[in-house]
């Protein structure tokens, strides 16, 4: 329904080049230097879920979504859509693990707005980010070769489950917890390496299946991923068993695809290892020389079978 | 999750796999399974490519929402559109085209529409809406059978006077007999469900199987669990044995589960029923019985016979794909004007429907 709504009603009425790439973020040249850019809206509902809140997720989201265009996080525009009657230290907590979140990340709130609707007219709290961010290598799906290995740097699905279970009100909350985080750090360790970081994507909504999906279309190639070599928790895939659901269609919000040259694979995977957060990430697959921008799981069965896009989401506003 | 894991390493299926493609020999197999959770759990685990293609797997009508008639739908929407109705279902139902509409429409339309996980949110539901009727769309095989027969029971002996009931709840046994007697589908065994046979246990397949003359096991949901049955019945099909076999033994008992099976006896009484593809299938609906049929939507609202309907053609070929006679693919709507976002035919709504498990591992 999204995607729908991107193709047919916004990316044809502003189309341009950058637009028509359909990234998370778009890089710009002004200057001499290359910076790239995006917005996000965040409207996840409950605002505050183990291991985050809505205020934390705006930073980590925005810096993700740079983060996965190799780019620096340097600036962020903050504004906020309050409901009428919303607690002023629900508030509060939300906007200081803003701050705290932007300081650790080196990263300046540097201009804002606030809206305050009457009851009703929202819900609760939504927040929209702008980022801005210095370019430090030039990445697109372009780039990707038969061969590459395909990494991911740890366990999925956190995020969206924990969120469902929240609003659930199942309890184990304590076990479900998102993995909500800023990816930067990682990612410039991939780059200070001189790793061969071909293309990256963070999998958000719709989980590994549609991140996948999306770059091997806009690759042409299609991709192999095994199943067994995805890390999940122990927590996470009881829970997915229990409800039926595909952990790999499930939202992150802390995770990154990378695209990685075969030779560098390796070397990428220590590096990746080496940093306490990462210990599980791991090599999930690879890029296959056929141009069909299809993707196939091998199944833990050791079966084979096409992972399509996710068709009906698990939950709406998840982030 | 260890125990799961048991039932899912590449290194035992693939075994399995190959001890049963070396077991078929120079013969074709056609089996089929009649549960939508298998035909998912079969495209999940990738089980058709480990297999030779001398063994068919065809899917069967084992999905609620799939063989509910278009009448039944068409009632459904009548009684939703009545003021002072408030229909409750499961969410799948909600997206069930018929005759170009769906639950989902009517209530952005404004109809009162409540998507419940469980008969047994309805009572405090008509609790609450005392001006109301709410009328539950009950749906489903033996599985979800005996939660209507409690909400029935219970709307009757608390007296919720506003509560009524839609029955479109089927039963299995009599469906395989229809199936195994079809001469185009020409069937070498059947794969049988998991969960109704947890209610309706061994027994409850006896005499069918002992008529059709063919192999049936009942498994379960791991990829070994249905590539042992699909062993076995290869194993039977080419000494053209018949056999019937629980290998779900920890879940299934032989004589099922005797509550659940008393309660259907108690609220329910078996009558002629329309299954979408299948047409009219003999004493294979489940209707209430009395003092229980005064909760009867039927009775209330005067509903049409749903075998009264003139089917409407919709160009979708749900009938061959219900029937095992066509897969998915065949339909010329396939993943185009029909998909799991807009679906033309019931097959893919439902995770369990034929269509969408085909759609999502296509």
């Amino acid at each position: 329904m999204t995607q729908k709504l991107i193709r047919e009603i916004f990316a044809s009425a502003f189309d341009n080049i950058y637009l028509r790439k359909l990234d998370d973020a778009s890089v710009v040249e002004l200057r001499g230097g290359r910076y790239a850019m995006t917005t996000d809206s965040f409207v996840v509902d409950p605002i505050i879920f183990p291991g985050g809140d809505i205020g934390k997720l705006a930073v980590c989201g925005t810096v993700n979504d740079l983060a996965s265009c190799a780019a620096e996080p340097r600036y962020l525009s903050v504004s906020f859509v309050i409901e009428e009657g919303l607690p002023f230290d629900v508030l509060e907590s939300v906007v200081s693990s803003m701050a705290q979140e932007a300081g650790q990340q080196r990263v300046l709130i540097i201009t804002g707005d606030t809206k305050v609707v009457p009851r009703g007219k929202a819900d609760r709290l939504f927040i929209n980010t702008a980022g801005i961010g210095l370019v430090h290598k030039t990445l697109e799906a372009g780039m990707i070769r038969p061969g590459d290995k395909i990494l991911i740097n740890g366990p999925v699905a956190q995020h969206g489950l924990c969120i469902l279970a929240a609003r659930q009100g199942f309890e184990s909350q304590e076990v479900l917890k998102s993995d909500c985080k800023s990816l930067w750090a990682i990612v410039k360790l991939l780059l200070q390496e001189h790793v061969d970081v071909r293309f990256m994507r963070d999998p958000t909504r719709g989980g590994v299946s549609a991140a996948a999906n999306e770059i091997a279309q806009s690759s042409g190639f299609s991709l192999a991923l095994i199943e067994n070599k995805i890390p999940i928790t122990a927590s996470c895939k009881s829970f997915c068993e229990i409800l039926g659901l595909e952990p790999l269609d499930i939202a992150n919000e802390g995770k990154m695809l990378f695209f990685i040259g075969e030779k560098d694979a390796s070397r990428a995977l220590r590096t990746l290892r080496a940093v306490p957060s990462c210990r599980r990430a791991s090599v999930i697959g690879e890029v296959l020389p056929e141009r069909k921008a299809k993707v196939y799981l091998k199944t833990v069965a050791g079966g084979s079978r096409v992972l399509g896009m996710p068709v009906t989401e698990a939950l709406p506003r998840i982030c | 999750m260890k125990y799961v894991d048991d039932f899912r390493g590449a290194e035992a299926c693939l075994a399995m796999a190959r001890r049963i493609n070396a077991a078929a020999g120079d013969r074709d197999y056609r089996i089929m399974e009649v549960c939508g959770t298998h035909t998912a759990a079969i495209r999940r685990f990738g089980i058709p490519g480990m297999l030779s293609a001398r063994i068919r797997l065809i899917s069967g009508p084992g999905c609620p929402v799939c063989v509910t008639s278009d009448a039944y739908l068409r009632n459904a929407f009548r009684m939703a559109a009545e003021k002072n109705v408030t229909i409750a279902t499961y969410p799948d139902m909600l997206r069930v085209p018929a005759g170009g509409a769906s639950l989902q429409d009517l209530r952005a339309g404004g109809a009162d529409i409540r998507p419940v996980n469980s008969a047994l949110e309805v009572p405090d539901i008509a609790r609450g809406l005392k001006n109301r009727t709410v009328v539950f769309l009950a749906v489903g095989f033996e599985t979800t059978a005996p939660a209507t027969g409690i909400l029935i029971q219970r709307a009757y002996r608390e007296k919720i006077g506003n509560l009524r009931v839609y029955s479109a709840h089927k039963t299995i046994p009599p469906a395989l007999m229809s199936l195994g007697k079809d001469k185009a589908l020409c069937l070498d065994g059947f794969l049988l469900p998991g969960h109704v046979s947890a209610v309706i246990g061994v027994e409850g397949y006896r005499q069918v199987m002992r008529s059709l003359h063919l192999p049936a096991v009942i498994t379960g949901f791991e990829p070994l669990d249905i590539l042992s049955a699909i062993g076995t019945i290869v194993d039977a099909a080419r000494h053209r044995q018949a056999i019937l076999e629980n290998g779900y033994s920890r879940v299934v008992r032989p004589g099922g589960n005797p509550k659940a099976k008393a309660l259907i006896k108690e609220v329910f009484v078996s009558k002629d029923s329309l299954w979408r593809g299948l047409s009219v299938i003999p004493g294979s609906g489940l209707f209430l019985r009395k003092p229980y049929d005064s909760l009867d939507a039927r009775r209330t609202f005067g509903l049409k016979e749903e075998d009264g309907y003139q089917a409407q053609d919709s160009g979708c070929r749900c009938a061959g794909v219900l029937t095992g006679r066509i897969e998915p693919v065949a339909c010329r709507h396939f993943g185009k004007q029909c998909s799991p976002q807009k679906p033309l035919g019931p097959c893919m709504v439902s995770r369990e429907g034929t269509c969408r498990a085909f759609f999502e591992t296509l």
